[in-house]
């Protein structure tokens, strides 16, 4: 029995129209997608812009109604719960994309963080204090930085409040949705290394949404790669870099900007001929729609969207 | 000798703040070349985006010192109304964000035409409609036709990337500045965009100057790379020296927090501390030494310059002969300390 069980997840949103503002058609965010995720694992959520990755993070984390579908965490059903003061909503955690945006700028550090534990724990003043300086600690903050305001740290800084709050329930699960897309490289690094750090310490899993391949490939065993609210194609970090099967995947990973400039030429090359191939054999990998089919196995790990027959 | 299309002498930007000049650009020299492209790369706040600004001359308040040699003409001596005639025609400018560098209220062909109407008066109007649907075909956007009636807000993010090189490139400039031209941008748009940039590159005949902090664009587009840190330009090399043979300590620690596909590592290098803001900058002795404190002061020159160590290969200060990287557990020591 896996950790987080998604099964189906369907996320419609309505648009609304005509003279009375009825509900003329929806649209179909997230269609159809299932995800099961071991405990102490990374999964990597990859898409473009639009594909409906955040969109399925934030409705397993209840944030977004689900159409249809179920969500099972730890064996209890989670579906469309409401998020106050239940079990799942303690254990299941979210790490914001922007960390300019996603902590109040009115607020102290010591409010931010514990503002979860007001929620969910009778601390007193002094224990409240002491378990915020506990978290900073652990993010690799200085104590004293509790009473500042968001504004005086840095990029990286931030990001760590942001998970300094996110871990300050000790969750078991943690959504990370695009943690790092909005940080230089260098902070980047310090980002991926520290959630790699805490993974270990705190034996977290994490649904790690992201559009770049090299940090998912960098922190994810599993991945499962979206294409307009459907998988196309899921398995192990393994499977989607050097085998990938369906032509889309292969396309997002030949698009990768490569480190060597000495290949710079054979991966251009490489590039004109996997585009020459989406362009042919486009009609073969999505339906009539643009959409891509169902996922069938193709080994014991990995799953490719393709026709029925084929 | 390539052909010099752009130089840029002890060129010093300065903003005020308060009662004091704080030079984010200080003291920088560097050339483009014809048919080249020149990355800059550093991390934010190094100064990459002010020096486009510079040379653009999109500065309002800043104090600008030195010159700018463009075609031997110096722009950076021009009244507002003389580069206005170089601006948009000679010198093309890519902006990072594709939302706010466009114009809300205004069709596409109107946006694009504007700048054809600004430098060629005598254009007709047929002709200049057969330009932009042109232009719009050449960046590869499909149905130029109905895309220009369009708004901003009707297309996509990269779509609305390639209406501003559109922009950019409509007057066939022979200088392109590319701002972060792909970095709002997913992967695969992204690969298009930079063909598309490397094309009309050598279609054109043009220097290209890319500003970026991606490694993985550098090295996939540059001629030449130049490094920038806390306003100063610290190595310049050809690109593959430079990912081959990295000198500078703040190179080498850039290169090294990027995730490797082809080698399995668990631990990313993180550089120490963050970029100095503007009134924090350190104007003396080497300005990476404060991210680098494990290697000893007397490695730094007191004043540092650029030197060239290889013929092309620039490196500024003396401490990359005595630069390595700590080991791990070391540097979980700092990072606890």
């Amino acid at each position: 029995m896996s950790y987080l069980e998604v099964k189906d997840l369907k996320v419609h949103f309505p648009i609304k129209g005509g003279i009375f503002g009825g509900t003329v058609d929806h649209i179909k965010a997230v269609d159809g997608v299932s995800i099961s995720l071991e405990k102490g694992k990374t999964y990597g959520l990859v898409g473009e812009s639009g594909s409906g990755k955040s969109t399925t993070g934030r409705a397993i984390i209840g944030l977004n109604k689900i159409t249809s579908g179920k969500v099972i965490f730890d064996g209890v059903d989670i579906t469309n719960i409401k998020r106050t003061k239940s079990e799942a909503t303690k254990n299941i955690q979210m790490i914001f994309q922007d960390p300019y945006s996603s902590l109040n700028p009115k607020k102290r550090v010591v409010d931010i963080v514990s503002e979860p534990l007001r929620n969910f724990e009778n601390l007193s003043r002094k224990e409240e204090r002491k378990r915020v300086q506990e978290l900073l600690e652990l993010v690799g903050l200085s104590p004293e930085s509790i009473l500042k305001y968001p504004h005086e740290f840095s990029g990286g800084q931030r990001q760590r409040i942001g998970i300094a709050r996110a871990i300050a329930l000790k969750p078991k699960l943690i959504i990370a949705d695009e943690p790092v897309s909005a940080l230089d490289v260098s902070v980047q690094a310090q980002v991926l290394n520290f959630m790699k750090e805490i993974q270990k310490e705190l034996d977290l899993t994490y649904l790690f949404i992201s559009h770049d391949l090299g940090v998912i490939k960098h922190m994810c065993d599993d991945i499962g790669i979206m294409y307009k609210g459907r998988y196309v194609e899921e398995g192990t970090a393994d499977d989607i870099f050097s085998n990938p099967q369906h032509i889309y995947t292969k396309r997002l990973v030949a698009a990768i900007p490569d480190i060597d400039p000495n290949k710079r030429d054979e991966k251009r090359k490489f590039r004109e001929e996997v585009k020459t191939e989406y362009d042919q054999s486009y009609n073969d990998y999505f339906d009539a729609e643009g959409l891509a089919y169902k996922l069938q196995p193709v080994s014991d790990t990995h799953l490719v969207a393709l026709p029925e027959k084929g | 000798m390539a052909d010099k299309l752009l130089e840029i002498k002890d060129l010093t930007t300065s903003f005020r703040i308060k009662d004091d000049y704080h030079a984010a650009v200080d003291n920088l020299s560097l050339t483009v070349n014809k048919n080249e492209v020149l990355a800059i790369v550093g991390e934010s706040g190094c100064g990459k985006s002010a020096l486009a600004f510079s040379i653009m001359g999109l500065h309002t308040r800043a104090k600008i010192e030195g010159d700018i040699l463009f075609k031997d003409k110096n722009i950076a001596k021009m009244s507002s109304s003389e580069l206005n005639k170089v601006r948009g025609k000679d010198i093309g400018m890519i902006f990072q964000d594709p939302l706010t560098s466009l114009n809300p209220l205004m069709q596409i062909e109107e946006q694009i035409g504007e700048t054809l109407l600004l430098h060629n008066k005598d254009m007709s109007k047929t002709a200049r409609q057969e330009r932009v649907l042109d232009l719009l075909k050449k960046v590869g956007i499909p149905r130029a036709e109905y895309v220009m009636n369009q708004f901003p807000h009707e297309l996509s993010g990269g779509m609305r990337q390639r209406v501003i090189i559109a922009m950019a490139i409509a007057n066939k400039p022979e200088l392109l500045i590319a701002d972060e031209p792909t970095t709002a941008l997913d992967v695969t748009i992204q690969s298009q965009i930079l063909d598309l940039i490397n094309k009309l590159k050598d279609e054109m005949d043009s220097g290209i100057v890319l500003i970026t902090h991606d490694l993985g664009v550098v090295a996939e587009m540059a001629d030449r790379v130049a490094v920038m840190y806390a306003g100063q330009i610290v190595e310049v090399a050809d690109v593959k020296t430079l990912f081959a043979k990295p000198l500078h300590p703040y190179t080498r620690s850039l290169l090294n927090s990027v995730p490797n596909s082809d080698k399995e590592q668990d631990k990313l290098h993180v550089i120490q501390g963050i970029v100095p803001s503007l009134q924090n900058l350190p104007r003396e002795g080497c300005r990476f030494s404060a991210r680098i404190p494990w290697v000893d002061e007397s490695a730094h020159e007191k004043h540092p310059e650029l030197r060239e160590v290889d013929p092309g290969h620039l490196v500024r200060c003396t401490c990359y002969k005595h630069f390595s990287f700590p080991d791990e557990t070391k540097e979980e020591q700092h990072v606890l300390s």
